[in-house]
């Protein structure tokens, strides 16, 4: 079989793998989030927490919660990190520095997990597995929860409940994520990748010389790294690295790994509204999104245009020959579509048009199907937006899901969608000002404006992957790229949580003649085309300077 | 404990709840998983180390340098490819080159001149020369063809400097060819090709990379770094490339050689998934063994 053959065979086998999860993923998820019974480990944890699981929150107490939850995990990881010397399983590391631990710690509770470190030379396996590992749980957790309050938004009426914050936070963790990663993990070790606690243990190479082979506890951390679309990698060189991917087929597992918690949501959310078909639609806009970007950016590095790939012959630097050229670009495509961020290949060195692609699939909003949790809720206000434009068209009030879209909504749609531009300009351009800012490119010309634009694309959607020849370990990116993170983050979460308030206090509109069905291919495609436009509209002058100045002659 | 302010609650609920889940996933999870894997798995639990005499030699994932104490390749292994990590295949130092796929003009080094701590400059060698100089290498060792695209004979990437940038040329020079070099081309549109001189800044010109004639014979993944710098594989076609030394400097039968290429060859997994590598380490360990 052809290579391309091959990769497209990949691409296909992932998604009959995420249909065939779709509905049982999706309507357990269901059941989860709106199941009356609690398990008795829950019990023992909402008691703990010192909460009443039957007691519910208005959008605002809930936002307070999701807040203090984030906040409190800050500081921990920050202190984590800070006193990991004095602690057990430091490996001998000193204190992370003080920029790099707020850095990481913002990082990691974002679900940005942008590492400003190198795993292997900065972080002992304690913070490593008690402390990020962690966070790779809780905001994942954290980002389903708030989905989950958006859509109870929608499917409620004449209420100012949302649910419980904390029954949201456990039952995600405990009955979604913890069982998945659980067998996730068995998975990957059987594939290769480690599971210990070993200090480096130096041998001797065949050929007299000397080399470490690291330990830790990786393959716990990889699962849900995927799984949570975090991305932070254990190593420096993460899903590349043969103890994080080991073979050809781990990495199949991890790709849909990224995918499949995204893509189950939206039957998730069709359940809860009570309508089926308005969760296949949102499906079929990621879906339809999703697979143009996978397929493009794969053909284009397949392809390999660009003076150095045509002198190699294939878009072969910074990747593996186990993985191959199609199977990275698909991965590139994943884990940028979502907020994950991980990398099994170095995006600095794909082609000019294909790491476009993965600028772009940031640029999205990551909703196509988004960070777990954050691409239900990012594309759901695309939808909000869209029904606004369809609206403006035709001079009717707009409505989705029964409820109006009136100024209030789309003040807090528009809202969260202008954060992350404004996040990523705005920094791209202060770096770009500054001297001193401009020395931290690696690579030179319109290749280097690229690699700003990367960083702060990704930390302000969450994405946390890198053109990672960026110098980003100083003083100043860890601090501007942090602020982006937690802006990037928590904004958005508070417009959709007071979204979701003001639409559960309304009383559903009964559907006349003149509503815009929003089940129909029409609805998808009008949704697809807004999402395409403001995005173009946004980023294409920046963009122009940057990859498409490189890759187009 | 009711006394204090609500926001105050709010967050040590939240500590309490961090705390809780913390003893959840963050020891009790690992830790089981741990204990599993080291009773199922144990052999890749640890790393999936190989021995050699008895004597931890690395592990089967992880690549090597076969290379002596000066850096030459030893012509009995089979070599694996570039590597990012560090000074080669360090694994607490993983990572990639990244270099961008247009990143072709050098800076040549200056004789005499000293960075700001003192050590000779030694210049900044682009990609494309980077991709260059390592395939006239390889193609030494295998005596080959060691030409590719985008390449001078000298294994640089070729590479003019156009001035002025618009308009007609009225200057050219091969900036990756320091002088007195002779330019991989006489002349450019008319224009005599100059060789490029140290510390001159040629940035104001317009960059042309000459594609020529080459075409390449060694193979892609053996003049690319990879990612993680610890790429343990290699393609088949490089494999073969360097079956003939090996079987030479060992005197061994050819065939002999692929079949131990062959052997330690993984397939596509079911067909489709990746690509076919050869694990370097354990072939070469396969070789070794044969020797006895």
């Amino acid at each position: 079989m052809s290579s391309t053959g091959a990769g497209i065979l990949f691409i296909g086998s992932l998604i009959v793998a995420l249909a065939v999860t779709h509905r049982p993923l999706g309507d357990y998820m269901y059941r989860v989030y709106t199941g009356t019974r609690h398990l008795a480990v829950e019990r023992v944890l909402y008691r703990l927490v010192g909460v009443h699981p039957e007691a519910e929150q208005r959008w605002s107490a809930y936002a307070r919660a999701v807040l203090a939850f984030s906040a409190v995990s800050v500081l921990f990881l920050y202190a984590f990190q800070r006193l990991q010397d004095k602690l057990f399983l430091s490996l001998g590391f000193p204190a992370v520095p003080d920029h790099v631990a707020w850095n990481t710690a913002v990082s990691f509770v974002t679900n940005t997990n942008w590492q400003a470190y190198s795993g292997e030379s900065t972080m002992g396996h304690l913070v490593q597995m008690a402390g990020l590992a962690v966070q790779n749980f809780m905001s994942a957790a954290v980002g389903m929860s708030v989905a989950v309050a958006l859509v109870r938004g929608f499917a409620r009426r004449n209420t100012e409940d949302l649910g419980n914050f904390w029954v949201d936070l456990i039952r995600g963790t405990v009955r979604i994520l913890l069982p998945i990663a659980f067998v996730g993990a068995i998975v990957l070790v059987a594939g290769g990748l480690i599971q210990n606690f070993a200090e480096p243990h130096t041998v001797t190479t065949l050929t007299g010389g000397q080399q470490a082979i690291t330990g830790g506890p990786v393959a716990s951390q990889e699962i849900i790294k995927e799984l949570g679309n975090n991305g932070g990698g254990f190593y420096n060189a993460n899903s590349s690295h043969p103890f994080e991917n080991a073979t050809n087929w781990t990495n199949w597992i991890e790709v849909f790994a990224i995918l499949m918690l995204p893509f189950a949501l939206p039957r998730t959310f069709g359940r809860m509204v009570g309508d089926r078909r308005q969760g296949y639609a949102i499906a079929a806009i990621m879906g339809i999104l999703a697979l143009t970007s996978i397929v493009v950016l794969t053909g284009l590095e397949i392809a390999h245009h660009g003076t150095v790939p045509q002198a190699v012959g294939a878009a072969m630097e910074g990747k593996e020959v186990r993985f191959g050229v199609p199977n990275s670009g698909t991965f590139g495509a994943a884990t940028t579509l979502t907020s994950t961020g991980a990398v099994n290949s170095f995006h600095d060195s794909y082609t000019a048009l294909g790491g476009m692609i993965t600028m772009v699939n940031m640029m999205l909003g990551e909703v196509a199907p988004g960070g777990v949790g954050a691409g239900l809720y990012g594309m759901l206000v695309l939808a909000v937006i869209t029904v606004f434009v369809a609206g403006l068209m035709v001079g009717r009030t707009p409505e989705y899901l029964g409820k109006k879209i009136g100024s209030r909504e789309i003040k807090l749609a528009s809202l969260y969608f202008l954060t992350t531009p404004v996040l990523v300009l705005i920094g791209t351009a202060l770096a770009m000002g500054s001297p001193t800012e401009r020395a931290s490119m690696l690579n030179t010309g319109p290749h280097g404006l690229s690699e700003v634009l990367y960083a702060f694309t990704s930390a302000s959607n969450n994405n946390g992957s890198a053109f990672a020849g960026l110098t980003v370990n100083t003083p100043w990116y860890d601090t501007v790229l942090g602020l982006c993170m937690a802006f990037g983050r928590f904004l958005p979460i508070v417009f959709v949580l007071g979204l979701a308030g003001s639409l559960a206090r309304q009383a559903p509109v009964p559907a006349s003649a003149g509503t815009l069905p929003t089940h129909r291919p029409q609805f998808v495609g009008m949704v697809v085309g807004v999402t395409v436009i403001l995005v173009a509209l946004t980023f294409l002058p920046a963009l122009a300077l940057g990859p498409l100045a490189e890759g187009i002659r | 404990m009711e006394r204090l302010p609500s926001w105050i609650r709010q967050h040590l609920a939240a500590l309490r709840a961090l705390l809780a889940l913390t003893l959840l996933t963050g020891a009790l999870y690992p830790l089981v998983i741990t204990g599993i894997a080291q009773g199922l798995f144990n052999g890749h639990a640890n790393g999936s180390i190989v021995q050699k005499d008895g004597k931890d030699a690395g592990s089967a994932l992880v690549g090597q340098l076969f290379t002596d104490a000066n850096g030459q390749p030893v012509r009995k292994y089979f070599q694996s490819r570039p590597s990012a990590a560090g000074a080669g295949y360090d694994p607490m130092s993983t990572g990639a080159s990244n270099l961008g796929p247009e990143d072709i003009v050098d800076t040549l080094p200056v004789s005499g001149a000293k960075d700001d701590k003192g050590n000779p400059d030694t210049g900044r060698q682009s990609l494309l020369t980077r991709v260059c100089a390592r395939s006239k290498a390889v193609g030494a060792l295998e005596g080959v063809s060691g030409a590719r695209p985008y390449c001078t004979p000298d294994g640089v990437g070729a590479v003019l400097k156009v001035f002025p940038a618009v308009g007609t040329p009225t200057r050219a020079v091969s900036v990756n060819q320091a002088c007195p070099a002779a330019p991989f081309v006489a002349v450019y549109q008319g224009v005599k090709v100059e060789c490029g001189k140290p510390g001159e800044d040629y940035a104001a010109g317009r960059t042309v990379a000459v594609r020529g004639t080459g075409t390449a014979v060694v193979p892609a993944d053996a003049v690319t770094a990879s990612g993680s710098g610890l790429d343990p594989d290699i393609s088949v076609a490089y494999a073969d490339l360097q079956a003939g030394r090996v079987a030479r400097e060992r005197g061994l039968a050819a065939d002999q050689v692929r079949a131990l290429i062959e052997r330690n060859t993984t397939g596509r997994g079911l067909g489709f998934m990746g690509e076919p590598a050869v694990n370097v380490l354990q072939l070469n360990l396969a070789l070794d063994r044969l020797r006895r």
